[in-house]
């Protein structure tokens, strides 16, 4: 519209750079100073920063550099500062009566969520990140409604401070209290434990009647002489019923929960080489240690579990 | 090339530039504009608006710290980011739609650095005095005079960086709170921050970049040439009119007498007969400039003026233009009115049926359910209950299944809770079929779940949602 042809430009206003190639010239429109300035300005600030901060790469480690800046410093720092801003939390959780935490809402909040991260680090590696456990392996499904040493607040809460027949801790539950091998055929401490020899048939008796009690289809003749078996040896345990029984953790033998398996061939192993799960001690301090978690941890995680839909 | 040349300059300083005064309508257009927008700028925060008790009620608030934006009877919560999103593209594309009907109209009266660049311009004439006053005393070496002058106009520019900056952080919190918050010392150390920060890039952009950030810093001038075309008006030459430019007394002359008004107002510097450059920011003060000239010599307006260009062959073989709507209504422009209208339609559609409630529940899938000893099947969901409302309210859940499930909530016996006003409530949901029902031996079923507002008796009838999920049955083996 405006701009004058291209023959009148004879003479541009800017010049050129020197550069010309068939004719075709190169025009120099100059960068502003400033902008120069602004590239020795950013020259100027990285080497400051390479002095100031850690930055030139050595064998083991980097320049210190002259601020004394470290992330890792940093962290410690941030984790300090957030367990200063806890600890009156914690004192609270700890004095409060464990069945009236998930009344008040504050320290509810707190255990909730303090409670799903201490899960996720330490519970989750054998329980599963969602909680559900690992049925083959035996390791127990803490969402549903099925506790082998009950399931409300304060069980939960001695079962992970003292765990399970582990070997640390003299209030750990079920210490010595195993299901025994039941095969003739077995060796060990789990067979000695059994005061009967069974024989495969037998066996095979006894696991009928167990799927006979859980509402399972068995084979009837089996399950009727497995019953005798059953009241025999196992009862003492798990109850005439075979309802289990808590002070013992024996499992409930006739609803649809099962720690290592309901069907017919789990149940044959079980009976034949036996069971004995094992939870580390949470809350017990050998002299001269610490214990692995703490006592609010403890009350968080049992909140935290408490809370997944199983709790009683 | 010869060697012999001096070797070429690849970096310039910058020139200084002396806008001189002028008078007309696109200068009187561009106060009014100006005025305006500043007083939007620094009112708008400072207004009031009841929400109720509970609620800030500064009319226009992007509060960061509790996640909310509020805009008159507006609340946007920061599940509803979209109708930011929203107003942002609309944004986009009313400057695309501008840019393409009337060229850089946004560049030249409404953006922040030309609207502050004008004012800090105005500062500097009232200290130092117009154009040549304002040469001389830059040639001048530095004395008495010079200082004063400069230390007043700097200290002006630093007080107006400082309002601005200041009204700024306004937008953020409770306007009258943290004004005296400021004064006293007691605000936070972001207000002040924030506040220095742009007290600095104000009194640096508009006192001494200028048009160095149009031309160098800024990426608009580059992309808004793709939405311009032929039709597109802006401001242009008459080349054909004016040229031979010269003294008016030679005959064969055009109607420019090169009297160079038109390059000493342009705040950018450049002269607008050399055609259309990146550097014209479009305000129209060489429009005035020239009209002023014209009217002088007693030669008709225009010589400079908006125009298309289209309009050139025409005006050369000496016919009249192409009307305004002509240039204006054309397929490129109807498409980005369209879009527009559409996206605005959609958040005012979108603003009305949102409702006072809001949840969304996401089906816990580890594990994808649970047995339970008596056989039954149980899925558990996370829900986020939202309430809107500027008071508690008591949610209900209930739910539409393809088959007979039960509800359950974690922590209460009853299928209700208390969600406090402007809060948002996570609860855990439990959905349980009975062993052996279809439900239960599903692979997976569909599942509506209802939030009622218990407590809706302002309303005519109780306020409520569904949200769509699945339950998931005992899994085949």
């Amino acid at each position: 519209m405006c701009a004058k042809p291209i023959k009148d430009d004879a003479k541009p206003k800017v010049g050129t750079t020197g550069h010309s190639w068939d004719g075709i010239e190169e025009l120099n429109n100059p960068l502003p100073r400033w902008w120069l300035w602004t590239f020795y300005l950013c020259i100027l600030f990285a080497i400051g920063y390479t002095i100031a901060y850690p930055a030139w790469p050595l064998i083991h480690g980097a320049t210190p550099g002259v601020l004394g800046a470290s992330t890792r410093a940093d962290v410690e720092a941030d984790i300090q500062h957030f367990d200063a801003l806890n600890a009156p939390i914690k004192a609270k959780l700890v004095a409060a009566d464990l069945t009236a935490i998930e009344g008040d809402d504050a320290l509810k909040t707190y255990a909730l969520a303090a409670g799903k991260s201490l899960f996720a680090t330490n519970c989750a590696p054998c329980h599963g990140a969602g909680a559900a456990g690992v049925q083959g392996l035996g390791y127990p499904n803490l969402l549903d409604n099925d506790w082998l040493y009950g399931g409300a607040i304060d069980a939960i809460y001695t079962t992970i401070t003292h765990g399970v027949r582990n070997t640390v801790d003299p209030d750990a539950r079920n210490v010595g209290i195993y299901m025994p091998a039941w095969s003739d055929k077995a060796s060990g401490p789990l067979a000695d434990m059994a005061t009967a020899k069974l024989s495969t048939d037998q066996i095979g008796q006894v696991v009928n009647y167990v799927l006979k009690l859980s509402g399972q289809t068995a084979d009837e003749a089996k399950a009727t002489a497995g019953a005798q078996i059953f009241t025999e040896n196992c009862v003492a345990c798990h109850g005439e019923d075979g309802k289990g029984n808590r002070d013992l953790g024996a499992p409930n033998l006739t609803d649809a929960i099962w720690l290592y398996g309901g069907d017919e061939a789990t149940l044959t192993k079980t009976l034949n080489a036996g069971r004995g799960g094992v939870m580390p001690s949470w809350g017990y301090a050998a002299p001269g240690t610490t214990a692995r978690l703490t006592e609010a941890d403890i009350r968080a995680v049992a909140v935290y579990v408490h809370a997944l839909g199983g709790g009683e | 090339m010869s060697d012999t040349q001096d070797p070429p300059q690849l970096y310039a300083a910058r020139e200084p530039i002396f806008p001189r005064r002028v008078k007309g309508k696109f200068r009187t257009l561009k106060w009014w504009l100006m005025g305006a927008m500043l007083a939007v700028y620094y009112i708008t925060p400072w207004l009031r608006w009841d929400r109720g008790p509970q609620m800030p009620d500064q009319a226009v608030l992007l509060d960061l710290s509790s996640r909310r934006f509020f805009f008159f009877m507006i609340e946007i919560w920061p599940n509803e980011f979209y109708f930011v999103a929203g107003l942002l593209i609309m944004a986009g594309l009313g400057l695309f739609l501008f840019t393409s009907a009337a060229g850089r109209v946004w560049c030249g009266y409404a953006c922040p650095q030309t609207v502050w660049t004008d004012l800090f311009i105005l500062v500097e004439r009232w200290v130092e005095g117009d154009r040549n006053a304002r040469i001389r005393l830059h040639r001048q070496p530095w004395n008495w005079e010079k200082l004063i002058k400069n230390a007043i106009k700097w200290g002006l520019w630093l007080l107006i960086g400082l309002a601005t900056g200041g009204a700024w952080v306004f937008y953020f919190t409770d306007a009258p709170t943290l004004f005296w918050g400021l004064l006293d010392g007691t605000a936070s150390p972001v207000a002040y921050i924030t506040m220095a920060v742009l007290t600095f890039t104000t009194f640096f952009f508009g006192g001494f970049a200028r048009e160095q950030i149009c031309i160098y810093a800024c990426p608009w001038p580059r992309i808004q040439a793709a939405m311009m075309d032929e039709d597109t008006i802006t401001i242009g030459y008459r080349s054909w009119r004016g040229e031979p430019r010269g003294k008016q007394s030679v005959d064969t002359s055009g109607d420019c007498i090169d009297c160079m008004a038109c390059v000493n107002v342009c705040p950018m510097g450049i002269d607008i007969r050399d055609g259309q450059q990146l550097a014209c920011i479009t305000c129209g003060l060489c429009i005035d400039a020239c009209n002023g000239i014209m009217d002088k010599i007693g030669k008709p307006q225009g010589l400079i003026g908006y125009l298309a260009l289209t309009d050139e062959p025409l005006e050369r073989a000496g016919k009249a233009d192409k009307p305004v709507w002509k240039h204006i209504l054309r397929p490129r422009t109807v498409v980005y009115t369209v879009l527009w209208a559409g996206i605005a339609l959609g958040l005012v559609a979108a603003l009305f049926l949102r409702a006072n409630l809001d949840a969304s529940i996401t089906p816990v899938r580890n594990p994808p359910f649970v047995i339970l000893s008596d056989g039954a099947i149980r899925n558990t969901y996370d829900m986020r209950l939202r309430n809107k409302h500027g008071t508690d309210r008591w949610f209900t859940v209930s739910a539409t299944a393809g088959g007979d499930v039960t509800l359950a909530l974690e922590g209460t016996d009853a299928l209700r809770v208390l969600v406090k006003a402007n809060e948002t409530l996570e609860q855990r949901l439990y959905v349980t079929a009975k062993a052996g029902t279809v439900a239960a031996a599903a692979h997976h079923l569909p599942l509506r779940l209802w939030i009622t507002d218990a407590e809706g008796t302002e309303a005519p009838k109780a306020e409520r949602i569904y949200k769509d999920t699945i339950f998931n049955g005992k899994e085949d083996k």
